[in-house]
């Protein structure tokens, strides 16, 4: 060992002495950087010779802005939107139509009427809200569960179920499990199952947008805290502050990734956090706010059409289970969600709010829960009795153009039910 | 809603000794149990995987070996593949879980360029044999696109990775616990159909099916078919029924590893009945069953007395109410069948 260090000494002192032969300096000529400020291509940022280790507690929690307390009474009067009552109603009516629907369905798929579904109690405030504060030209990207936005964007009723049923009036062709909605007409993605996929996505829809002269759509993409977690969201992120994209990437913070609470979900100051430090102006506000919700996407919408992407965190509750898969009470206390179904709710701190402006009362209320149930369970008779699409639809759409392979295996079936068809259950599908 | 196959349980035991009634699920729970107890080094994960995953296969887990070894991660599949084969580079076994195969795709990358390439990269400095990726696949009656698909194929192009698939609760015992000893990575995929579907007597003690290894359950000399997990049990009973209506005997092979597969096996099989049928849930193009109808026809061409048969899903993605229509269920192989003999 010593031996060995002895030599690398004298190669070094050789080399040493060589250069000195070669140059007449010593020492490198170096500009002394005068200015305070570091100007790395990776950061301008101040030099300090004290070591500066940042955490969570570093910085104040991003603030949760709402408008109205539980009691549905406006905090400050200068933030109160100034709403049509039409709309106001318009909101208010989506949501109890929207938990109808949720209560009917979810018992529908108890009894086996219908395969899968998933209820959105506890978000209404966030879907009406942000919905409302929405052009119908804007394009939404959503999770799975935002189905108060599509409510109030003209998908009707009838076209939800139909696709819960997946019967031939279904648009998604009955290709896709029950709660995977979509409108080309009304702007609305067809939804995946696969999380934060649509995230991207979102941001380059919105590029697209950007491109066209005098835009005036924006894309607004939501997705829930779990879904932040996975790698497309953080692309969705950095792709919307690089490229400036009119986008607003809105976060349901519902608490839960089906049994996964958001404190095993993430550390640090939420996904709000993450607005800022990737460049995105970011909003955090009370999701079982109404009003709120609406301001804030008002504010967003205003800010993206001037290509700044915006991140919106809004905190709620998923009061629901994940879905009819999924028994939330393995992972969760009664009282904890009862805290939410009461004090929090979002459907009832805008109804007391509709109430004290005098736009609604018990009676209004009465009727239209009745009204909203009649009408889902006759439309989910409807749905029940339409025939499923002719099994060749399970062909089309594969390609725009059907390939040969395709073409050769729908023939292949076709000649298989001529001959064994009283195996499979043709008569609950529609024919030629 | 009905299945589309009869579960047949196991005739035989994998080893001697006391048995237990378990179904797949707990069968899977039963082998995490005791690599748990005798591997001090494992660990357990996944989204949902605290409170026992969504199937339940983790249940108790936690409760028994603690939150540092059976727990929750972040909402992120290529996450869960990286952390994974970083815990058995370093070391430790490591039991990853995806929610559904359908969503393993964001850990494609992770599995296939650093999983599989892991000790060929290093010149065999480095390995992360200690990584088995449990994903349950398959259709379910009602999955639709996301909740039904095989992704076996897409794996059994990545040389350096092991691919399973149990066909039933002594299967996956057996099969996992391998998987979990063995010394290259594992993508071990659970036809989720079959976790609660029917019950077997399995050995409660800890034992080992080979990898790589076919098992032939039903013998004959007519035609060899060919299937893994939730298929295999419609092969048998398309075997079954064609003793009784076409008189003849039908040879089912359940392939169990797709990578490396047991081509011995097989292409003895084949060379006996001059005939093969190989069928499957995943689409036609690509399936693995090109890759065993391309070795068959190599390997038995002068024993073959029709071309191998293929009957899989179609060349679409998994749709929601075609289900019925899609699946390569009994009827669709018993008439392969027939023209194969007929041929």
């Amino acid at each position: 060992m010593a031996l060995r260090s002895g030599v690398s000494f004298l190669r070094f002192h050789a080399l040493r002495s060589s250069s000195r032969l070669l140059s007449t300096h010593t020492r490198p000529e170096v500009q002394q950087n005068g200015k305070k400020i570091a100007e790395f291509p990776g950061a301008k940022a101040p030099y300090v010779t004290e070591m500066k280790i940042l955490n969570e507690t570093s910085y104040e929690p991003i603030p949760i802005y709402r408008v109205l307390d539980n009691n549905g009474d406006v905090l400050i009067n200068s933030e109160e939107p100034h709403l049509d009552k039409e709309v106001l109603l318009n909101m208010y009516r989506s949501m109890v139509q929207l938990n109808q629907m949720d209560k009917i369905l979810y018992e529908s798929q108890r009894q086996g009427r219908i395969s899968f579904y998933m209820t959105n109690y506890g978000e209404e405030g966030m879907h009406l809200g942000s919905a409302a504060a929405l052009t119908p030209q804007d394009l939404v990207f959503a999770q799975y569960r935002e189905v108060g936005v599509l409510l109030y964007r003209g998908m009707t009723m009838t076209e939800l179920v139909n696709q819960c049923y997946g019967n031939h009036e279904d648009p998604g062709k009955g290709r896709h499990m029950p709660v995977h909605y979509g409108s080309k007409q009304h702007n609305i993605v067809t939804i995946s199952s696969p999380l934060a996929t649509q995230m991207p996505q979102a941001v380059g829809a919105a590029y697209a947008f950007k491109r066209t002269p005098n835009n005036d759509r924006c894309v607004i993409c939501y997705f829930g805290e779990g879904a932040a977690s996975e790698g497309d969201a953080f692309a969705a992120f950095n792709f919307a502050a690089t490229l400036e994209c009119p986008v607003i990437l809105f976060c349901r913070n519902n608490g839960y990734a089906i049994s996964t609470p958001s404190s095993e979900q993430y550390r640090g100051d939420g996904i709000a956090a993450r607005g800022p430090s990737m460049g995105i102006h970011t909003i955090r506000v009370d999701g079982t706010d109404t009003l709120a919700v609406y301001n804030a996407v008002t504010k967003a919408r205003e800010m993206a059409l001037q290509n700044k992407p915006v991140l919106i965190e809004a905190m709620s509750y998923r009061v629901g289970h994940h879905s009819t898969s999924d028994d939330s009470t393995a992972y969760r206390s009664l009282e904890e969600i009862q805290k939410w179904t009461t004090d929090e709710n979002p459907v009832q701190k805008f109804r007391l709010y509709l109430e004290r402006k005098g736009l609604w009362n018990e009676e209004a209320e009465n009727t239209l829960v009745k009204d909203s149930r009649n009408f889902i369970v006759r439309t989910m008779q409807e749905a029940e009795k339409k025939k499923k699409p002719h099994w060749k639809e399970m062909f089309e759409d594969v390609y725009y153009d059907k390939p040969f392979q395709l073409q050769k295996q729908m023939q292949e079936m076709e000649e298989h039910l001529k001959k064994y068809g009283e195996h499979y259950p043709l008569d609950s599908f529609q024919k030629e | 809603m009905s299945s589309h196959f009869t579960f047949f349980p196991d005739e035989h035991k994998p080893i001697e000794g006391d048995t237990t009634k378990m179904n797949m699920m707990q069968a899977i729970n039963n082998a995490m149990d005791i690599t748990l107890k005798t591997d001090s080094s494992a660990v357990l994960f996944g989204e949902d995987v605290a409170f026992g995953g969504v199937f339940r296969c983790a249940l108790g887990l936690q409760e028994k070996y603690g939150n540092d070894r059976v727990f929750n991660t972040p909402l992120c599949e290529q996450g869960i593949a990286g952390f994974g084969i970083g815990l058995a580079t370093a070391g430790a076994t490591a039991i990853a879980e995806i929610q559904f195969a359908d969503y393993i795709f964001p850990a494609f990358d992770q599995l296939v360029n650093e999983a599989a390439k892991c000790r060929y990269r290093s010149g065999g400095q480095f390995d992360c044999g200690g990584l088995t990726v449990r994903a349950p696949c398959g259709a379910v009656g009602h999955g639709g696109l996301y909740h039904s698909q095989s992704p076996e194929a897409f794996f059994s192009h990545a040389p350096g990775l092991k691919v399973v698939v149990p066909r039933g609760p002594i299967s996956a015992k057996g099969l996992l616990l391998s998987c979990l000893k063995e010394r290259d990575p594992c993508v071990f995929l659970e036809p989720k159909i079959l976790y609660r579907a029917a019950a077997e007597e399995v050995p409660t003690a800890s034992y080992e099916i080979p990898l790589g290894k076919a098992q032939v359950l039903k013998e004959g000399d007519a035609a060899t078919l060919i299937g893994w997990g939730t298929q295999v049990h419609v092969l048998l009973e398309v075997a079954q029924t064609a003793q009784e209506t076409l008189g003849i005997s039908c040879e089912v092979i359940d392939l169990m590893s797709i990578l490396p597969w047991d081509e011995e096996t097989v292409c003895n099989s084949v060379k006996k009945t001059g005939r093969c049928l190989v069928a499957h849930e995943a689409p036609l193009t690509s399936g693995f069953g090109a890759e065993l109808a391309a070795t068959v026809q190599s390997e038995c061409f002068l024993h073959l007395e029709a071309p191998v048969a293929r009957v899989t899903g179609w060349d679409a993605p998994f749709p929601h109410v075609f289900e019925p229509f899609y699946l390569p269920d009994k009827m669709r192989c018993l008439s392969a069948l027939e023209k194969l003999i007929h041929y």
